[in-house]
């Protein structure tokens, strides 16, 4: 267990839901869900949730902290918005879906290889090199995650797909040397570090 | 003019509204002349204008006119215009009822003209049997109210009622006004958010409000129309609307009688008995409080915090489990729901957060839940905002202890959990406090066998003589002859119409009003009590004049029966869905005018025909049955007679014609008050005539009846149950009578119906009594 996540818990001994108020991106909204299933039911990808929103929703009333932490149901969210634009109580559920990813990862509770998880770092580690997100090389981290001979047949699979935007220039592959990038990266590089140290001030509170 | 004026006939014929077009106005001219044997038949182009009432007007006053038949459109049309009350007045419906309900053809033409002559010579016919109605003059004007309970119903009754110029007695059984209101610690707040308010957790959403009640008490007391008697009960109501007398007694036993106008009842409610319910173990700890129990918790905490009543700690959870005892079908619990009990415990939810602090863990433990009214939704999301956690779960029990371990299932994740608290409050249901129902004993009754009703009629017999058991006290101590209370509805409530009526109980001028009507909060028992103070003013003027209330809203005219006829049969008096017939000390039955509603049910009861109005009796519709032509059998033209109710079936008729739709050109269709007040006899009559088939069309009956007069068409239909002998002596077939429910909606059904006993007369054959 996380030093942070046994702060958490001793925090918030018997409030979920104030944990989650507190240090979920839009988690005060949560008390204002009123059960009605809408956002459930709307889910495309819905059937496979474990859990979907409207349970997530009870279990965090309910005090469900470790189902609820542990489970990857927020991690299968596409954000596709369909829950946001249907709420009758207007939730921004896919942004809540999002931060109780988020929080879940800062307390080391992401299940092991969730595959969004995964791609979530993968992406966010590209995209902070040049400012710029690399789909070449994104493409190909993604393929080799699971290590070199997935990686290979992986790739071997998408050999058509990948010319095919070579000719119609969507990727180039000159990207996999170096790549583009924003003007400042060093710049926003700081912004990012700057932003990171406050946040994890912000959580240092509780250690 | 002191000597007995002499009876002079009119009918006047209106040809406007295509009537002119479609029908020949001189042959109808002469159908009212030759057959119908009027002294005076006019033509009118457009009788509902100016000029043409104007006509009929002139000859009243200077032909002397004193029946007179309009021949236009239906009863229901061009009402405010014909109201003619100064002579006898029938109207002969040959717009709805036969031009508009037969097509425009040529072979239609010869069964159109002949559907028009009948209706002429029936209206001619009923017009010799009817008087010009006069009231009786039973009661005068009686400007008092009488509001039997002080509570926020009551008091908002007297004080509407007071306003307007009324002046209003206003009886409470204890010793002060406010009733359950002035308990509370706050009310659900009666207005919703403004519009626009958004949807965000920090919006400002509608909190608990100050309850009003002692503003409103000063409010009585200090009104000089109001005179309230506390510590005091009805001990006896007799005589009728606008006459009512009555005797009000204190604890001590002083009476004083006072002289009424009409009532209003408005004895609200109490919570149902949470002993009855063994799993929630209300009796095994002081800290499983009852709804009204936790407001007292909130007036006794003052500015502090609100404390348990075991050991007096500071409450740091509270647990509410909604519906208690409600919504059940088991026997000995609450088949309804109050509806207002979620709104209730969101506002004690609040009171803790407001007196114990955001750390204070609220609960709502609910199945359904419902917030009704205008702050309604708005109230929910103010529970949300403020941290009031609401659970969709089965409380299963409750366990006492040092806190109380309260088991649950919860319905959203379907799981068993258990939570420790320290206070738990039950939603319980609110029960009327109505007076015994005055039909209790005939419903028990109904369905059974013989054998079974002699024992259940002992039963009752054994419980009502027992001195032990426990009886439910009378509150109005009516000296009818139909008990002493207003009659239940549903599960103890006292009734009224759901759909057409709302307000009117089953006794004239008497209206129920707040949580003893159906359960209700504050502020819709102040809706209640303001329409109820309203109707009970309509009353008292209505009395005045001698009118009838709704629904044959301001008819003068009365029932009154031929004393040497009498048999005291007591039908009359039973069958009277008002209870408006006493029994005189000769055993007579003894009408009074203003508890009436002249449906005509004792009329169709009567089995000696004695009973009638001046303008509707057993003559006026029998003259109708006798005056429409029987072709001869040969024609091939068969006669159906419709009886049809006035208020949903003959209306549905008159919408169809509207709406284009056929009706068969065999059909002679006579209104009736009520399927109640139809009598046998029409009917052997109409056989004996040589009619092929009759159809009665009344309103839905039976536990979600809609039959205006509440138990005329179930009544018609168990007399109708007898008709079968009839058909049998006369050796017809019985398809040829039927009853059927129509609603006002029925516009392709009631024809249909028509179109449907014309199809069996094809297949069976005409009546073989055709001479």
């Amino acid at each position: 267990m996380s030093e942070l996540n046994k702060a958490m818990i001793e925090q918030y001994r018997n409030s979920f839901l104030s944990e989650v108020e507190a240090n979920v991106e839009e988690g005060e909204w949560v008390k204002m869900c009123m059960q009605c299933g809408v956002c459930s039911g709307s889910c495309p990808l819905g059937k496979h949730w474990a859990h979907p929103p409207q349970e997530i929703f009870m279990m965090i009333r309910a005090g469900k902290r470790d189902e609820v932490l542990t489970s990857d149901s927020m991690w299968m969210c596409t954000s596709c918005y369909n829950c946001i634009v249907r709420c009758p109580r207007e939730l921004p559920i896919t942004h809540i879906m999002h931060g109780l990813a988020t929080y879940a990862r800062k307390l080391g509770l992401v299940p092991q290889n969730q595959p969004t998880a995964k791609f979530a770092e993968i992406f966010w580690n590209n995209m902070m090199k040049k400012g710029r997100v690399n789909e070449l090389k994104l493409g190909l981290s993604l393929y080799f995650k699971d290590g070199f001979g997935p990686g290979i047949k992986e790739a071997l699979r998408n050999k058509d797909l990948g010319m095919k935007m070579m000719k119609a220039k969507r990727m180039a592959a000159s990207e996999f040397f170096g790549g583009h990038g924003v003007k400042d990266v060093s710049g926003l590089q700081k912004m990012i570090k700057k932003a990171q140290e406050l946040e994890d001030a912000r959580m240092k509170k509780f250690d | 003019m002191s000597e007995v004026a002499e009876k002079k006939y009119a009918a006047y014929i209106c040809t406007g509204c295509g009537i002119g077009d479609r029908l020949d106005a001189g042959e109808l001219e002469q159908t009212a002349s030759r057959d119908g044997r009027m002294n005076l038949v006019k033509q009118h182009e457009m009788l509902c204008n100016k000029e043409g009432v104007q006509m009929i007007r002139d000859d009243i006053a200077n032909e002397g006119v004193t029946h007179a038949v309009i021949i236009a459109c239906s009863r229901r049309a061009k009402v405010e215009a014909f109201d003619i009350n100064d002579i006898a007045m029938t109207r002969c419906n040959i717009r709805e009822g036969v031009i508009w309900a037969r097509p425009d053809t040529d072979e239609a033409k010869e069964t159109t003209q002949e559907m028009a002559n009948d209706y002429i010579r029936m209206s001619c016919g009923e017009i010799k049997q009817m008087n010009k109605p006069s009231p009786s003059g039973q009661q005068g004007r009686n400007p008092n109210v009488l509001v039997v309970g002080g509570g926020v119903t009551g008091m908002t009754a007297a004080l509407e009622a007071a306003e307007a110029g009324y002046s209003v007695h206003l009886v409470e059984k204890t010793g002060a006004l406010g009733g359950h209101v002035a308990k509370l610690h706050k009310r659900v707040p009666f207005k919703a958010a403004p519009v626009g308010t958004p949807n965000s957790p920090d919006a400002n959403l509608p909190m608990p409000e100050d309850t009003g009640i002692a503003d409103m008490i000063s409010a009585v007391e200090g009104n000089d129309n109001i005179k309230v008697y506390l510590n005091s009960t009805i001990t006896k109501t007799s005589g009728a609307p606008g006459r009512f007398s009555v005797d009000i007694s204190t604890e001590s036993g002083d009476t004083t009688t006072e002289n009424i106008g009409s009532i209003v009842q408005a004895t609200g409610f109490k919570l149902y008995d949470p002993e009855n319910l063994p799993e929630f173990n209300y009796a095994g700890s002081p800290d499983i409080v009852t709804n009204l129990e936790m407001e007292e918790l909130a007036n006794a905490a003052g500015d502090g915090p609100i404390k348990r009543p075991s050991d007096g700690k500071e409450v740091t959870s509270v647990l509410f489990v909604q519906d208690a005892g409600q919504n059940s079908s088991d026997e000995d619990r609450l088949p309804y729901d109050s509806g207002i009990g979620d709104l209730v415990s969101i506002k004690q939810a609040l009171y803790f957060k407001h007196h114990n602090g955001d750390g204070c863990d609220t609960t709502i433990c609910y199945n359904n839940l419902r917030t009704p009214g205008a702050p309604g939704e708005d109230f929910y999301r103010s529970g949300q905002k403020n941290g009031v956690i609401f659970t969709k779960s089965d409380v299963k029990e409750i366990v006492p202890g040092d806190s109380l371990t309260v088991k649950m299932h919860d319905k959203i994740l379907d799981d068993d959990a258990e939570v420790k608290v320290d206070l738990v409050v039950l939603d319980l249901g609110m029960v009327p406090n109505s007076g015994p129902d005055p039909y209790a004993a005939n419903e028990a009754l109904e369905g059974m066998t013989d054998e079974e009703r002699a024992e259940e009629l002992e039963a009752q017999e054994a419980h009502a003589a027992d001195e032990t058991s426990v009886k439910v006290e009378s509150i109005l101590n009516l000296d009818y002859r139909q008990g002493t209370d207003l009659p239940h509805l549903k599960h103890g409530f006292t009734d009224s119409h759901f759909i057409c009526f709302p307000y009117e109980t089953r006794r004239t001028g008497i209206y129920a009003a707040g949580p003893v009507r159906r359960p209700m909060d504050i502020r819709q028992a102040m809706d209640d009590a303001t329409g109820a103070a309203m109707k009970a003013i309509q009353e008292i003027e209505n009395a005045a004049q001698g009118r009838a209330a709704h629904p044959r809203v301001g008819d003068l005219s009365y029932p009154t029966f031929r004393k040497e006829g009498c048999t005291q049969c007591k039908r009359c008096t039973v069958e009277c869905p008002f209870g408006a017939i006493d029994e005189d000390e000769e055993r007579y039955p003894q009408y009074n005018e203003a508890r009436c509603r002249r449906c005509g049910t004792c009329m169709g009861a009567c089995p000696v025909r004695v009973i009638s109005f001046e303008n509707y009796s057993v003559n006026t519709v029998g003259a109708q049955i006798k005056e429409c032509d029987i072709p001869e059998e040969w024609d091939e033209k068969p006669r159906i007679l419709v009886l049809a109710c006035e208020n949903d079936a003959y209306p549905a008729l008159d919408q169809a014609a509207i709406s284009g739709v056929e009706i068969s050109p065999w059909a002679r269709v006579i209104p009736v008050r009520c399927l109640g007040s139809t009598s046998l006899s029409w009917v052997t009559d109409a056989l004996n005539n040589g009619y092929d088939g009759i159809i009665m069309m009344g309103c839905k009956r039976g536990d979600d009846y809609q039959c205006h007069f509440v138990r005329g068409s179930a009544m018609a239909n168990e007399r109708m149950a007898k008709v079968g002998d009839t058909l049998e002596s006369l050796n017809l077939e019985p398809e040829r009578v039927v009853v059927e429910e129509v609603a006002i909606t029925d516009i392709d059904r009631a024809p249909q119906l028509i179109q449907d006993m014309a199809d069996t007369i094809e297949k069976i054959g005409l009546s073989p009594f055709k001479f």
